[in-house]
């Protein structure tokens, strides 16, 4: 009786530890930032003293020509960033799918930008996009061309950030899609090749299609991550010139130190988790969708023979 | 090298594949090449590819842990080598929390059915989405006035444990599933308790799954910066923190700063040549999972 009772309660002696950590430390903050962002409430004072003001917080933002501004931003470098990445690395994953001598290196080297600290990233980058000491504008001169502002006008600001992501980001891209690519059915290539397709044809009507299902989830991996891009762009531009490269989650934390804002910054959190959890959950969505129609496939496939 | 297809590869991808070395590398290498500059060599107009090495600025930022004095510093500013010390301490212990808690977690989900057990695995998964940026504001408020351990190491500990736990859960349960279930039934009947079982016979055989999660951990709690500049004081800062702190609009003392990250950037720079590996693996699982 003893025993058994100890055995039930194995489980959960396992998982206590974890649970109470997330609970205390990811779960209950969550819950308070959406109280929090019903309340006027700045930092000097505890939560409780902070006024409640319904959803004063949320209608300010809608109203907010900076919030609106930032929110654009942020959407606009997430698109751009993932079209432009998703083009890349399938690109050269496409062109790279053979037997190379110097492949594991070239893997190797690629992930480094991604472990690296964010904050060096966007330190290396700075550097080099420095108006006179930097890598860029000096190539420029030596040519006899006229140097760039690369982080000082907005439009340059915004291309430089997108530069330096996608440098940072194509080889996730291309890490997957090659694994992808790798782990394709041969039968359907040779088919395809024995009934005389052509290179183009071969990418584009038999590639493609197979990978789509990673290539979609890929997509929306890197969608998330774009979303939360941060110490790179505060190192590079804080967020400025102006406006033009403060996506929302530096616009977050500018509201809570500087503004001393929270409960604006908390809606803003809030607003910015339920579009990350929309993303996550049509990415956990289209996995299942997919997953259930390879079953039905294969069901389908077996009954045949 | 004797297979058909390699023998009729085309130098241009070969040219290919070192410009895109070159490209990646590139600027890391160049920021290297920067920590060993004087500043007169970084602002000097002539051209850039030569110069003296100098360990100078590696000098400057560590004169806290040199038993000699650096030659023409005048003061020896400590902030960076008590940074390094704050951010080796928080990386190592979270890291190692994250681990144990982690694993156990993983074990339970996969080995024992019981109620629960599919609202804490969705959980995990949707916890791991939680970007810095949104736990920045109820982090900051709660560790203030409700913990009251604003400021200190064990603070951030604590935040960062509970950023990667979902990760480190969800990664180690595929490994823990693979371990047949026979070794555990046989150390069982041999009369091992449920936690002897774990730390002696499983624990053991995911020993790939553990380097992988340790590295990721190890990875978010050395590079993060928001959450650690909200709640660290002067005496907690991690490197980040101070190297975004001494970031200034103008007058950059470039080749200290660029010594302070290539100081930053080595140890995941060691573990990517050593575990690429395991890291690519950590990577594709995370994307063709979901």
């Amino acid at each position: 009786m003893q025993i058994a009772r100890i055995n039930r309660l194995t489980p959960y002696f396992f998982l206590a530890p974890a649970i109470i950590v997330m609970a205390v430390a990811l779960l209950y903050p969550i819950g308070y930032m959406v109280w929090a962002s019903f309340l006027d409430w700045n930092p000097s004072q505890r939560i409780g003293e902070a006024d409640f003001v319904g959803l004063r917080n949320y209608a300010k933002l809608l109203n907010d020509a900076a919030f609106l501004e930032s929110f654009w931003v942020t959407v606009k470098f997430a698109a751009v960033v993932v079209v432009l990445e998703m083009i890349l690395g399938v690109g050269l994953a496409m062109l790279l799918d053979r037997q190379l001598r110097g492949m594991t290196l070239l893997r190797t080297i690629f992930i480094l930008p991604m472990m690296i600290a964010p904050i060096v990233v966007g330190l290396m980058w700075r550097y080099m996009y420095h108006p006179s000491v930097g890598l860029f504008n000096r190539t420029l001169k030596s040519f006899g061309l006229e140097p760039v502002p690369w982080l000082s006008d907005g439009t340059w600001a915004f291309a430089s950030i997108v530069i330096a992501d996608i440098w940072q980001w194509t080889p996730f891209i291309f890490i997957l899609s090659l694994a992808a690519l790798q782990s394709l059915p041969r039968s359907a290539m040779e088919a395809a090749r024995i009934d005389g397709a052509s290179g183009w044809q071969l990418i584009w009507f038999i590639k493609l299609p197979l990978m789509l299902p990673v290539l979609i989830v890929t997509a929306l991996l890197r969608l998330i991550d774009a979303f939360k891009v941060l110490e790179v762009i505060l190192v590079m531009t804080n967020g400025g010139p102006g406006l033009s490269t403060e996506i929302l989650a530096l616009r977050i934390s500018r509201t809570a130190s500087e503004f001393r804002e929270l409960g604006t910054a908390a809606a803003m959190s809030n607003l910015l988790l339920i579009l990350l959890m929309a993303l996550t959950l049509a990415m956990f969505t289209y996995t299942k969708i997919s997953e259930a129609r390879a079953a039905r496939l294969r069901a389908a496939a077996s009954k045949d023979h | 090298m004797a297979s058909p297809q390699s023998r009729k590869t085309n130098p241009a991808f070969y040219a290919l594949l070192t410009a895109l070395i070159v490209m990646s590398a590139g600027p890391i290498a160049l920021m290297l090449a920067t920590s060993m500059k004087l500043n007169v060599d970084i602002m000097s107009e002539t051209s850039s590819l030569f110069f003296m090495p100098t360990l100078r600025n590696y000098e400057v930022a560590l004169c806290d842990f040199l038993p000699y004095d650096v030659e023409g510093l005048r003061r020896c500013d400590p902030t960076f080598g008590r940074s390094l010390v704050n951010s080796l301490f928080i990386a190592i212990t979270s890291t190692t929390l994250t681990l144990v808690l982690g694993c156990m977690a993983a074990y339970a989900l996969v080995r024992f059915r019981f109620m629960g057990r599919n609202v804490v695995s969705l959980a995990s998964l949707v916890m791991r989405m939680v970007p810095p940026a949104v736990l920045l504001v109820p982090v900051f408020g709660i560790w203030t006035y409700q913990f009251q351990i604003d400021g200190t190491r064990a603070g951030i500990i604590l935040v960062y444990v509970a950023m990667n736990l979902p990760f480190v859960i969800w990664i180690l349960q595929s490994f823990i599933v693979q371990v047949p279930i026979q070794l555990e039934e046989a150390a069982r009947m041999d009369g091992a308790g449920p936690f002897q079982t774990f730390f002696l016979v499983v624990l053991p055989l995911i020993k790939p799954g553990l380097a992988a999660a340790a590295i990721f951990t190890f990875r978010v709690a050395w590079n993060e910066f928001l959450l650690g500049n909200a709640l660290s004081d002067r005496n907690s800062r991690t490197v980040p923190v101070t190297i975004v702190n001494s970031l200034t609009e103008y007058d950059i003392d470039w080749g200290v700063i660029m010594a302070t990250g290539m100081l930053l950037a080595i140890p995941p720079i060691i573990f990517t040549f050593i575990a690429s590996r395991q890291i690519i693996t950590g990577m594709t699982a995370g994307a063709v999972k979901g």
